[in-house]
C-alpha cells in the first residue's frame, strides 16, 4: 500500500521525504496519471520513511508522539469498539473533558473505556485543556473503574496526556490526592485492566489511569517521569537542552519494555500512526483481543495479586 | 517563606548575598529566622526543636533528628538500610553522572538513601516508621525509596502494627526516568495491601512535600498530619506561576491551605507531633 499523504506537515528529520512528496504530487496532477512512475515514487517514499523511523532519537520520538495528526483516544475508540456511549462527570464537581469515559462493546463483550483526549481545533483544545487532566478527570476515571468492578466488566484505558495540569484549581482540589487514590484503587480493582499508551505518557497524569494488569505501548509513543523540556530546564538550566534530556530520560517504548514497565510494544503503521490510523488501530485490536481473553479467565484475587506483584517488582536497586 | 528572606538580603545592594550572610553570622553560632528575621543562637533553636522561638516558623530537620523526636528513646531499629540506588539509565546531567552524585551524597550524609525505615515504639506502641531525608537529592523518590517504603508496608502487615511515614520530598527522581514514576504506583500498591489487612497508616507531611510523593503514599494516610507552614502540593509554586502568569495568593499550598481544603486532617506543631501520633496509635490499639 503506497500511502502518499503530502498534506501532513513534515518534521525536520522527515525533510528527505519532501522532494519525493513533490514528485508524487506532480505525477498525480498529470492526466493521465503515469501509474508506473507513481508506484515507483511510492516505493521510494516507503523506503525512506522506514529508514527515518527506524533511527528516531528520543526527542524525535517525543515529537511524533505529540503529532497533531496522531490518532487520539476517540479516534481509536471509533475504530476498535462498537456501541460506544460516552458518560460524563465525576458525580462530585464537574465533567473534565480532558478524559473521556464510557461503555462500549469489543467483539460483543461489554467493556468500560477510559481515555485521555486532546483536542484538534483551538476551541476543542481549550475545552479539553490540551489533554491536561484536572483532579476531576482522575475522579471521573475512578468512578468508572468502580462501576466496572461493580458490574464485573473489564477496563481498557488509553493514555495520551502531556501530564497533570499545574494550576491553581488543581491544587485546591488536590490533584495529588486524586492521582494517589487512583493508583491505590486501581491496584486493588477486582476486574481486568488493560492500559494502552497511544501517544504521550506524561508522568503522574498518565500513571493516574495506568496501573493495569497489562500495559501496552504503541511503537512511537513515549512514557516518562517528566517532559524533556522540564527535565532540561531543571538539570541543564535551559529548556533548549531538551534533545539531550530526552536522550538521558530514555522515554521510549523499548526502554520501558526492557525494565518491565510495559508488557508489549504494539507496532504502528509505516511512518507512525498518523500515516496509518486504521492499520495501527487493527494492531491495537489484535493485542486487546488476546489480553482480554487471557485476563477475563482469571479470578478477581488473581488479577489483584498479579497486578500488585507486577508493580512491586518495578525498580532497580543495589544491595549496599 | 521566600519573600521575607529576599527583602532582608536586598537592603545593601552593593553586597552579595554570600558575604552578607557571612557578616551576619560570623561564628556560625547564630541563625536567623527566614519568616520573622529574628536572630538567635543555634543552640537556642535546637533546644526549641528547630522551631523559631519568636514566630513559630518550623525549620526543616533531617531524618535522624525526626526519628529522635518521634520514636521512644533507644527503640528505633533500622531495617532495609542496605537498599541503595541503582543507575538503570546510566544517567548523566550537565554537571555529573548520577552514579557520582549518589556516591558523593551517600558519603556526605552518611546514609544510603533518602528515606530511613525501621521499627520503633512510640508512647510504647509498636510502629513501623519511614522518614524521608530532604537533603538527600531533594528527597527525590527513585527505585530505592520506593522499595523501602513498599517493604515498610509489608513489615506493617507482618508485624500487624501501624505504619507511620514522614514525607519530605521534591518529587520523583528524574535520574531514574520512568522507573521513578513507577515507584508512585508501587508504594500505593503497598498501601492497598496494607488497607486490605486493616493496618492503620498515618502520614505526616513536612516542608516540603511535593510532586510524586504528594501524588502517591503521602496523600493516602488514614490520618494525615502536617507541620505548620509546610509547603505541600503536586505542582511546584514556580511552575504554576509560570503557567498561569500570575502571582499565587498568600498561604497557597501550605499545610493550613490543605487542611482548609479538606486534604489534611490536622496541622500539628512539632512540639505536639509525637503526642498526636501516640494518641492515634492508642486509638487504633484499643
Amino acid at each position: 500500500m503506497a500511502e502518499i499523504k503530502p498534506e501532513l506537515a513534515l518534521f525536520d528529520f522527515e525533510k528527505p521525504l519532501q522532494p519525493l512528496y513533490h514528485k508524487a504530487e506532480k505525477l498525480m496532477a498529470e492526466v493521465p496519471v503515469n501509474e508506473k512512475k507513481l508506484a515507483a515514487v511510492g516505493a521510494d517514499i516507503q523506503k525512506v520513511t522506514a529508514k527515518i523511523y527506524k533511527g528516531l532519537n528520543n526527542w524525535q520520538l517525543t515529537q511524533v508522539a505529540r503529532h497533531v495528526a496522531r490518532p487520539y483516544s476517540l479516534d481509536y475508540i471509533g475504530k476498535i469498539f462498537t456501541d460506544w456511549q460516552e458518560l460524563h462527570g465525576d458525580r462530585n464537581f464537574r465533567d473534565d473533558a480532558s478524559t473521556v469515559c464510557g461503555v462500549a462493546r469489543f467483539d460483543g463483550q461489554s467493556v468500560v473505556v477510559v481515555g485521555q483526549q486532546k483536542g484538534r481545533s483551538t476551541e476543542e483544545n481549550i475545552r479539553r485543556n490540551f489533554g491536561y487532566p484536572q483532579p476531576e478527570a482522575y475522579r471521573k476515571a475512578l468512578r468508572f473503574f468502580k462501576f466496572a468492578e461493580k458490574f464485573n466488566k473489564p477496563v481498557v484505558t488509553l493514555i495520551d496526556t502531556p501530564g497533570a495540569f499545574p494550576g491553581l484549581e488543581g491544587e485546591e482540589r488536590s490533584q495529588g490526592e486524586a492521582i494517589a487514590r487512583n493508583l491505590r484503587e486501581m491496584a486493588g480493582l477486582r476486574v481486568p485492566i488493560i492500559a494502552v499508551i497511544i501517544g504521550e505518557g506524561g508522568s503522574g497524569g498518565a500513571l493516574g489511569i495506568g496501573v493495569a494488569n497489562k500495559v501496552l505501548m504503541l511503537e512511537y509513543s513515549v512514557y516518562s517521569v517528566i517532559s524533556p523540556e522540564s527535565c532540561a530546564s531543571i538539570l541543564w538550566r535551559s529548556s533548549d537542552e531538551k534533545i539531550i534530556a530526552a536522550k538521558a530520560l530514555k522515554n521510549d517504548a523499548k526502554t520501558a519494555l526492557k525494565f518491565g514497565i510495559i508488557d508489549e510494544i504494539i507496532p504502528e503503521g509505516l511512518g507512525g500512526a498518523h500515516r496509518d490510523p486504521d492499520g495501527t488501530a487493527a494492531n491495537i485490536r489484535k493485542s486487546l483481543k488476546r489480553e482480554l481473553a487471557e485476563l477475563c479467565a482469571k479470578k478477581p484475587e488473581e488479577l489483584v495479586d498479579e497486578r500488585i506483584a507486577k508493580f512491586a517488582a518495578m525498580g532497580v536497586v543495589t544491595d549496599l | 517563606m521566600d519573600a521575607p528572606r529576599s527583602t532582608w538580603f536586598e537592603k545593601p545592594k552593593y553586597q552579595n548575598v554570600k558575604s552578607l550572610e557571612e557578616n551576619a553570622l560570623p561564628t556560625g553560632r547564630w541563625t536567623k529566622c527566614p519568616d520573622c528575621s529574628e536572630v538567635f543562637l543555634k543552640k537556642q533553636l535546637e533546644e526549641n526543636l528547630n522551631v523559631c522561638v519568636k514566630c513559630g516558623h518550623h525549620f526543616r530537620i533531617g531524618a535522624k533528628e525526626r526519628i529522635r523526636l518521634l520514636a521512644d528513646e533507644g527503640t528505633f531499629r533500622e531495617k532495609f538500610e542496605n537498599i541503595g540506588a541503582g543507575d538503570p539509565l546510566v544517567f548523566t546531567d550537565a554537571k555529573e553522572s548520577y552514579k557520582d552524585k549518589i556516591r558523593n551524597t551517600v558519603k556526605k550524609l552518611k546514609m544510603n538513601e533518602g528515606v530511613i525505615t525501621g521499627t520503633c515504639r512510640m508512647g510504647d506502641f509498636p510502629a513501623v516508621l519511614a522518614v524521608m531525608e530532604f537533603s538527600f537529592l531533594g528527597g527525590s523518590m527513585g527505585s530505592a525509596i520506593g522499595e523501602k517504603i513498599y517493604q515498610a508496608m509489608l513489615l506493617g502487615i507482618k508485624n500487624k502494627c501501624p505504619v507511620v511515614t514522614v514525607a519530605a520530598s521534591g518529587g520523583a527522581r528524574m535520574h531514574e526516568g520512568i522507573l521513578s514514576l513507577m515507584q508512585m504506583a508501587k508504594t500505593c500498591a503497598g498501601l492497598e495491601r496494607l488497607g486490605q489487612n486493616r493496618v492503620p497508616y498515618i502520614s505526616i507531611l513536612t516542608d516540603p512535600t511535593t510532586g510524586g510523593v504528594t501524588a502517591s503514599f503521602a496523600s493516602l494516610g488514614d490520618v494525615i498530619l502536617a507541620e505548620p507552614g509546610a509547603l505541600i502540593g503536586f505542582a511546584g509554586p514556580r511552575v504554576i506561576e509560570q503557567t498561569i502568569r500570575q502571582k499565587l495568593p498568600e498561604g497557597f499550598q501550605t499545610a493550613e491551605f490543605l487542611r482548609d481544603h479538606g486534604f489534611v486532617d490536622r496541622v500539628v506543631p512539632r512540639a505536639e507531633l509525637k503526642q498526636a501520633v501516640v494518641s492515634l496509635l492508642q486509638f487504633f490499639a484499643s
